[in-house]
């Protein structure tokens, strides 16, 4: 068998055992979008859908990690294993990213039913999701039977991320400014649970109270539904009770249909961004229509082309050569 | 798979590779203002920076290593003990099947120090007053050979 | 065969040589206060300062000319050089042969196990035990680190912090079994556990159990202790982590705010703990600015003691301090450099008035100092203190425009750091949101840069380069340490009276659990030998553990 082949064979199995080598390779395989990548995706495709993915989003500073950590001791103590996936932002202007999430991850890192990966947003369109999801796959066939995944709540990150899970899960805290701005920036459409960490501090009754009403106000009846919940991930209080109400959450929509129908619409949503990724690459690496980019550009400017025309001969032409 | 055993190999260039560095800080030492100057600075020159913060055991930082699949283990150390914490990290990548994966680091080590644990397969070892820029042209052109 | 006395010319020429590639402009040192388009300072300057309410006398309110009277002409700074490796006897050793070539006071460096909490026979101190300092894990080696030393005569400092605890009660407890009574022991104890979080990062706790800890030695020293200065309130670390000077003056008073708001909250008077709260403060090279902070520190502490927490004392308005100059401005390349560097920040350390002063040796930036490089060290305290006249005049630089004005500003900018972190609830909130370790990870990479693109020229390193590096011969710390470390420590184990040691534990443990203060069953504990790391794990149950948060910077 070609080695290309055999390499595929040989990742292929490491993930179906589990073997942490071969699932970093995996995701790595994915994430640069090689080929290699592809055909090792579309080989484990049929093991895909067993885990569930838990979205784990809201501002800088709540404790996102340290609830995730302690989120991951108490699956530990249920015998599951558990991947976790934190994806940060990469700088625009350098392409580099500073990854630092594991800082929070302490025992865990030792622990052989629980794998961590560290993602960068890679910056381009739909980078997010693809290479997430990709990632969350490989972890899926793996046999991890949860997928916690962790963003910052900032841009559209969060709404992406709400996108690729089974259920989201936003983590505010006391602090001033927390709840008001989770409002103002809509990242409450997206919550199937509100965790108000450090509930030690001042202030998180009437957060929790601001949210209510904040829910109260909305038309749609699912609002009354959302769970708020307190905790002090920190001494791992509130963790317990917060696994309990997903597992609640999870059986309830299962039941009513919704879970599938929202893995549906997640589909949908993400069949649609890796067709647009595809056609992106297809139009600038693959056939070149970068290089033509400078001439055309040239010629609308002195004239000779209008933008639209430009813009539509260089999609026709990407398309014949196909 | 049969059908795919027909087609050709597809391509090798891949759109966007990255090199992913580990930067750990190992054993009790919790002097990590060089570990973070030279994280910035290999994120300011396009690299995916993954730090694991501080008082990791060896066998932590080879399972990040791991499950990250970084390319580069920069390891930090100004306590004293590298000689123990450089052969144990390096045993235990090697226990792990992690090949092609480059092992180097720096802080506080004497140059005969350096010169064995070169000698034992670590990588460069950057001392007090280096130029981050060396580390960045060293990892840039140590990386490529490895996975090649 | 003679050697040429020194060819000038030749030396003068190489050096031009080397100055290739220098960016245009002139080195400045990086973030400082020190405005770069002014460089003439004239009265105008001081048109809103008042000589009698910012300067006043040496030893009276507001002290920025000093906490003393007569300051050097009563009593020269302390000569205290800070050291301690491998075992106890060795550090004994290194403490006589200091005492012996006129150092004045002890400190004691203990090595990172001990620092962390770990007896030198734990899995996490394998390769550390003995290496940054010496291993201290039972009574007995405390005793072993002052055999022959009069406990009575000396007074010792002790850098240590989430343990100090403990060690404070192996100190108590020797100098017992030397017939010294804890009534005449004179020292500090570094026990500034903020600063860790923020900087030198030593930790077993979160911050709250922490400052439990702290308070209970500060009352504990208030009654039984009464000549032990508490606290080391510390900005050298946060310094050498990376901070302009402005962020290490206001984060060390923010943190001295702190443990006087929780000193006070625990029921002790404020004149009755304030008195004992001493300060460390970084020396670093850029001259100027550097006296500026140690005189703005005094202002700054004595006006918000008096105004703010009502101290009436004036012991508790008086910033007294230690000064240690920068370890991060040691040179690896051409050491012998550093002989200078280290001169030039003591001088600035006593034309700031400092009370105790430990200056570096040249060849710390790779490895402990050697005998030779200490003496060095030590003698460059002494030449400042005798030979140059600098103890004639009491804060000789008072009235200068140019000094003045800088004392001014670092004054200013260190009340708007006040503010920012007071919005934040306070130094623990911030620390947990990672507010001053964020700024002081930007500020070191800052620094960084300017070094690397030439913008602050750093002799040795990115101009006056040598082609061939120099190599002086290093300190080296014996393997045999940690094996004779292991091995006492498994005779006492075996030794020891076991039943009395859980007995002791769980006195520890039921005091932490309650209010009681922890002193009492600590100092039981260590006099039936339990360790350093026993009594460390018995208190993580009930306080927990820290970890860091996670930031970007």
């Amino acid at each position: 068998m070609p080695c290309y082949y055999r390499r595929i064979v040989n990742l292929l199995e490491g993930v179906k055992k589990g073997d942490p080598l071969a699932v970093s390779r995996a995701i790595s395989a994915a994430e640069n979008g090689a080929a290699e990548g592809r055909a090792l995706l579309d080989s484990i495709a049929p093991l895909v859908g067993r885990a569930v993915r838990m979205g784990f989003t809201g501002p800088p500073g709540v404790g996102k990690s340290t609830t995730i950590d302690a989120l991951v001791q108490v699956l530990r103590a249920g015998g599951e294993r558990v991947g976790v996936i934190a994806v940060d932002p990469t700088s625009p202007f350098t392409g580099g990213a500073l990854l630092g999430d594991r800082i929070r991850m302490g025992k865990s890192t030792e622990d052989a039913g629980v794998f961590m990966r560290s993602m960068a947003t890679r910056g381009s369109t739909g980078g997010l999701s693809r290479a997430t999801q990709d990632a969350a796959d490989i972890l899926d066939a793996s046999g991890a039977a949860r997928i916690l995944i962790e963003t910052v709540g900032v841009g559209q990150s969060e709404v992406e991320i709400a996108r690729a899970a089974d259920l989201t899960v936003v983590i505010l805290s006391p602090e001033s400014g927390d709840g008001i701005q989770a409002m103002k920036s809509g990242i409450l459409e997206i919550a199937d649970l509100v965790l108000i960490n450090k509930a030690d501090r001042m202030g998180a009754d009437k957060l929790e109270q601001d949210l209510r009403g904040a829910f109260d106000l909305r038309p749609s009846r699912r609002e009354a539904d959302i769970p708020i919940l307190h905790s002090e991930a920190f001494r791992g209080k509130g963790i317990p009770e917060l696994l309990a109400a997903v597992d609640r959450h999870l059986e309830a929509r299962r039941k009513d249909g919704t879970f599938e129908r929202r893995r549906q619409a997640n589909m949908v949503r993400r069949l649609r961004s890796l067709a647009e990724y595809m056609i992106e690459r297809n139009l600038w690496e693959e056939n070149g229509a970068g290089g033509r980019l400078e001439s055309m550009a040239k010629d609308v400017l002195n004239h000779s082309k209008t933008s639209y025309q430009a813009a539509e001969l260089l999609v026709r032409e990407a398309l014949k050569s196909r | 798979m049969k059908a795919a055993t027909k087609k050709k190999p597809p391509p090798a260039k891949t759109p966007s590779r990255k090199y992913r560095v580990l930067v750990a800080k190992p054993g009790l030492d919790g002097h990590d203002r060089g570990a973070k100057v030279v994280a910035a600075a290999l994120r300011d020159a396009g690299f995916e920076v993954i730090y694991t913060g501080l008082h990791q055991t060896t066998e932590m930082i080879v399972n990040a290593a791991l499950q990250e699949d970084a390319d580069a283990v920069c390891v930090s150390i100004l306590s004293g003990a590298h000689m123990t914490l450089f052969p144990e990290i390096l045993g235990l990548m090697k226990k792990r099947k992690m090949t092609n994966v480059l092992l180097c680091g720096g802080g506080v080590i004497p140059p005969e120090d350096v010169k064995a644990l070169n000698k034992m397969g670590v990588g460069r070892l950057f001392g007090p007053g280096t130029d981050t820029r060396e580390i960045v042209t060293y990892l840039n052109e140590a990386l490529p050979k490895l996975r090649a | 065969m003679s050697k040429p006395v020194g060819d000038v010319d030749k030396v003068r020429k190489a050096s031009d040589g080397d100055s290739k590639g220098r960016s245009p402009g002139r080195s400045r040192f990086p973030l400082t206060v020190v405005p770069d388009a002014k460089f003439v300072y004239d009265p105008s300057d001081l048109e809103n300062w008042d000589s009698t309410r910012d300067l006043g006398e040496p030893g009276s309110y507001p002290f920025t000319r000093g906490p003393y009277e007569n300051m050097y002409r009563g009593r020269l700074w302390t000569m205290r050089m800070f050291s301690g490796f491998g075992t106890a006897r060795d550090t004994n050793a290194r403490f006589k042969y200091l005492l012996e070539h006129g150092q004045t006071g002890l400190s004691i460096a203990f090595d990172m196990p001990t620092l962390m909490g770990y007896d030198s026979d734990h899995a996490r101190s394998r390769g550390e035990v003995g290496r940054e300092g010496v291993a201290v894990c039972s009574l007995q080696d405390m005793e072993t680190l002052f055999a022959g030393i009069p406990m009575a005569d000396v007074s010792t400092s002790m850098t240590i912090n989430p343990t100090a605890c403990i060690l404070l009660a192996f100190y108590v407890a020797c100098a017992e079994r030397q017939g010294v009574a804890a009534t005449k022991l004179r020292g500090t104890i570094q026990n500034d556990m903020l600063k860790e979080y923020i900087a030198q990062k030593e930790w077993v706790y979160p911050p709250l159990p922490s400052m439990r800890i702290i308070t209970d030695m500060m009352a504990f020293c208030a009654d039984h202790v009464p000549k032990w200065n508490t606290i080391s309130i510390s900005g050298y670390h946060i310094r050498e982590a990376g901070s302009t000077a402005l962020q290490e003056l206001a984060y060390t008073l923010m943190d001295g705010f702190t443990y006087v708001e929780f000193g006070m909250k625990a029921g002790i008077p404020v004149d009755a703990f304030a008195p004992r709260l001493s300060f460390f403060f970084n020396s670093h090279m850029n001259f100027f600015e550097e006296i500026a902070k140690f005189r703005a520190a005094r202002r700054i502490w004595a006006r918000h003691m008096k105004e703010r927490y009502g101290a009436k004392n004036p012991d508790s308005w008086r910033l007294r301090f230690h000064t240690q100059t920068a370890g991060c401005s040691l040179t690896a390349q051409q050491p012998e450099n550093n002989i200078v560097r280290t001169a030039v920040e003591a001088l600035a350390g006593v034309l700031g008035g400092t009370q105790s002063l430990h200056t570096n040796s040249m060849d710390e930036a790779l490895a402990l100092p050697t005998e030779h490089a200490v003496k060095i060290a030590l003698r460059t305290q002494q030449i400042l203190a005798h030979e140059c006249g600098l103890t004639d005049a009491i804060d000789p630089l008072a009235g200068s425009y140019f000094i003045e004005a800088m004392t001014n500003k670092m004054e200013e900018e260190a009340e708007k750091i006040f503010s920012t972190i007071e919005g934040m609830g306070g130094m623990i909130p911030a620390i947990e949101r990672g507010y001053p370790q964020r700024e002081i990870a930007r500020a070191a990479y800052e620094f960084q840069k300017a070094v690397e693109e030439k913008r602050y020229i750093n002799v040795g390193i990115n101009d006056y380069v040598d082609p061939d590096p120099k190599v002086i011969p290093l300190l080296k710390v014996d393997a045999r340490v940690e094996r004779d470390q292991l091995a006492e420590l498994k005779k006492l184990r075996k030794r020891r009276d076991n039943g009395a040691v859980k007995r002791a534990l769980e006195e520890v443990g039921k005091a932490a659990r309650g209010t009681a203060n922890l002193m009492p069953p600590i100092l039981a504990a260590v006099k039936v030998d339990v360790t350093l790391g026993e009594i460390v794990d018995e208190l993580k149950k009930p306080f927990g553990e820290w970890r860091e948060p996670p930031i970007y910077w």
